[in-house]
């Protein structure tokens, strides 16, 4: 699946990189790296530091100590325009997009084909529908209309056409923070499949997501984060599913509280630990 | 959406299939176009026997609508950017108080006033800019201390060079001829519905007007600067994460609206012969009020100039049409009101449904 890397560089890595906000350390020596073509996802509870992590990564914050390299070329971005002129393109969840704007003038937005000349020079809307139309198609979204405000597309679209666009302007590392958080099944099976069409493209993914469904079908690998520092990085064999799960639901908290709740010797508090026993395995 | 009922594979057909009310509906100047029509024939039935109808009847609106429809036509660009500008109002009596007071009371060569006066109008438009950039204050509450700082100072500085409060006698002033040639010249069309025989003055502002709307309407569907515009208004931050210059394009949007007011008041100023430093009070609502009528949301990001053409028409024939009608025109800001708040619930009405059909 992940076969058809073009190098053994690291699309982007980084050695033991920390961040503190006053005395608060947010990171605390992570270490990872991401080959072309593959998706690596971040698996944490909340204030693991994985928001932190994707900041620093995409330039919104610096790293207080450590190497952020891009292309085994060290990197210190003071913008997220700067990340994304290295090829480091981050889709939020909630930023996506505007809504009352047409789809053909999100994708562009900021960087609109022209035609003409000095005062004639003028936003080439058909060669922009044209591209719309066809970048979308070649990802499998089949748009009725490029015209048609983002509003009218669902979440799924939304966050499809949002990847679209980091891929046609040339990302090399596209960050997806919890892109299928907000979906329903269909609608983050369409991104999923965006994804992998992304890592076809030999594109590097980092794919934050609470919900294990999503991360095991298409990771190569799994970074777990926990207390801002890395409980490692492993293979998709290391770390078969249900010990992703186990990990990903903060499995040893739960096993503690049942026990605890055990320990009451309560009726009530029997059925409280089966339920989320249930809840568990669920998962 | 009424894509789905047809044959998936067709591919782009189903888009020719798409009604043309379908692509009307999704134009924010809908409203007000339809608006437009309603009101005319309002008029047209109720004052259309006492002139309204008449050739002069259609230059006495459009002398308003076009004198609002400049200013309207640039504060649209402004709030589909996401920001007001509240002093262009106060805009218009300073610049136009400047025209006079230099070549009325220093005897400058008028267009060298006017060109002062351009100046002001946009050094002034980028201070409010600037102050909404840097503070980060919302623009209503920057501008609402532009328009009274600039209405008082005007007020205090004509009064302390000029002993008054109007200056007068700018007919005279050198190089008058060829400027009013430019800023108030019209043409005449005898109108046949005069008795008398009397001709109807459309005056160049609607040249104006029409001509200012049409470069709009290009800059903001056909070029970058306009795209980044609607970006703008509608996710100031995600329009800056993809690397356009909002606080550039801001600062410029600002400087429209005051050299638009500078238009406006250069108009006025050479047509009447004198500067009134009261002059433009209430036109930053007025304006407002047409861009609204004209489809612009409130809270940017959607919205047209044309919108603005056709909110301004529909103001300048209320206003005007009142007076054929001969109801006391105090009774226009009741009309005014009223119609401002029909309008939106109809464009909020439209535009939903524009947007949720699927």
């Amino acid at each position: 699946m992940t076969m058809n890397h073009h190098s053994n560089t690291p699309a982007l890595e980084v050695r033991e990189i920390s961040k503190y906000f006053g005395s608060v350390i947010a990171l605390s020596g992570v270490s990872m790296r991401l080959l072309p073509g593959e998706v690596m996802c971040l698996l944490g509870d909340n204030g693991a530091g994985k928001s932190t992590l994707i900041k620093t990564l995409s330039g919104v914050h610096k790293p207080d100590a450590g190497e952020y390299l891009v292309d085994g070329r060290p990197v210190s971005f003071d913008s997220p325009r700067e990340a994304l002129d290295h090829g480091i393109a981050t889709v939020y969840q909630d930023l996506a997009m505007i809504p009352l704007m047409s789809v053909t003038r999100n994708f562009f937005l900021g960087s609109e084909p022209t035609v003409g000349r000095s005062i004639f020079k003028r936003f080439n809307v058909q060669r922009a529908r044209e591209i719309v139309r066809e970048e979308l198609s070649k990802m499998g979204i089949d748009i009725r209309d490029p015209d048609q405000p983002v509003g009218t597309l669902s979440g799924g679209e939304r966050q499809s056409v949002a990847i679209a666009r980091a891929v046609y302007f040339g990302a090399k590392v596209l960050i997806l923070d919890e892109p299928t958080s907000a979906l329903g099944v269909k609608q983050a099976g369409v991104v999923l499949r965006y994804i992998a069409q992304a890592r076809a493209r030999g594109i590097a993914v980092i794919f934050i997501t609470h919900n294990p469904h999503h991360a095991y079908p298409i990771g190569d690998k799994f970074t777990i984060l926990k207390r801002g520092r890395t409980l490692g990085t492993f293979t998709k064999r290391e770390l078969p599913r249900e010990k992703m799960i186990h990990l990903m639901s903060g499995g040893d908290e739960l096993e503690r509280l049942e026990h605890e709740l055990r320990g009451f010797h309560d009726q009530q508090a029997d059925i409280l630990a089966d339920a989320i026993h249930e809840e568990e395995e669920l998962y | 959406m009424s894509g789905q009922a047809i044959d998936k594979g067709k591919g782009d057909e189903r888009l020719l299939r798409e009604s043309f009310l379908k692509r009307w509906l999704r134009r924010p100047e809908l409203g007000a176009v339809g608006g437009a029509v309603l009101v005319w024939f309002f008029f047209a039935v109720v004052a259309g026997n006492r002139g309204f109808l008449s050739l002069r009847g259609a230059a006495n609106y459009l002398e308003v609508a076009s004198e609002l429809g400049i200013l309207a036509v640039a504060v649209a660009l402004l709030m589909i950017g996401g920001e007001f500008d509240l002093s262009v109002g106060s805009m218009i009596g300073a610049t136009g108080m400047i025209i006079a007071i230099l070549s009325v009371h220093f005897g400058w060569n008028i267009w060298a006033a006017i060109v002062v006066s351009l100046f002001f109008a946009l050094i002034v438009g980028a201070i409010n800019g600037i102050l909404v950039i840097r503070t980060k204050l919302p623009s209503f509450i920057i501008t609402l201390g532009s328009l009274f700082v600039i209405r008082g100072a005007t007020i205090g500085l004509t009064r302390l060079i000029t002993g008054r409060t109007q200056v007068g006698g700018i007919k005279g002033a050198v190089g008058y001829d060829s400027a009013s040639a430019l800023f108030t010249s019209g043409i005449q069309i005898v109108d046949p519905a005069s008795p008398r025989g009397l001709s109807a003055d459309f005056p160049i502002s609607i040249f104006w007007w029409l001509l200012i709307a049409a470069v709009a309407t290009y800059v903001l569907l056909r070029t970058r600067p306009g795209n980044w515009i609607f970006g703008i208004g509608g996710d100031e931050d995600a329009a800056r994460n993809v690397g356009v210059p909002v606080d550039r394009m801001k600062v410029i949007l600002f400087m429209l609206t005051a050299a638009a007011a500078w238009l406006v008041a250069t108009t006025q100023v050479l047509a009447t012969g004198g500067a009134d430093t009261l002059r433009g009070e209430q036109r930053e609502f007025y304006a407002i009020i047409a861009v609204v009528i004209g489809g612009t949301l409130l809270t940017g990001g959607y919205g047209s100039a044309i919108g603005a053409v056709f909110g301004a028409l529909i103001v300048g024939m209320v206003q005007q049409g009142i007076v054929f009608t001969g109801i006391d025109s105090d009774w226009f800001m009741v009309f005014l009101g009223a119609m401002l708040i029909v309008a939106v619930l109809v464009n909020n009405y439209i535009r939903k449904h524009a947007a949720e059909a699927k």
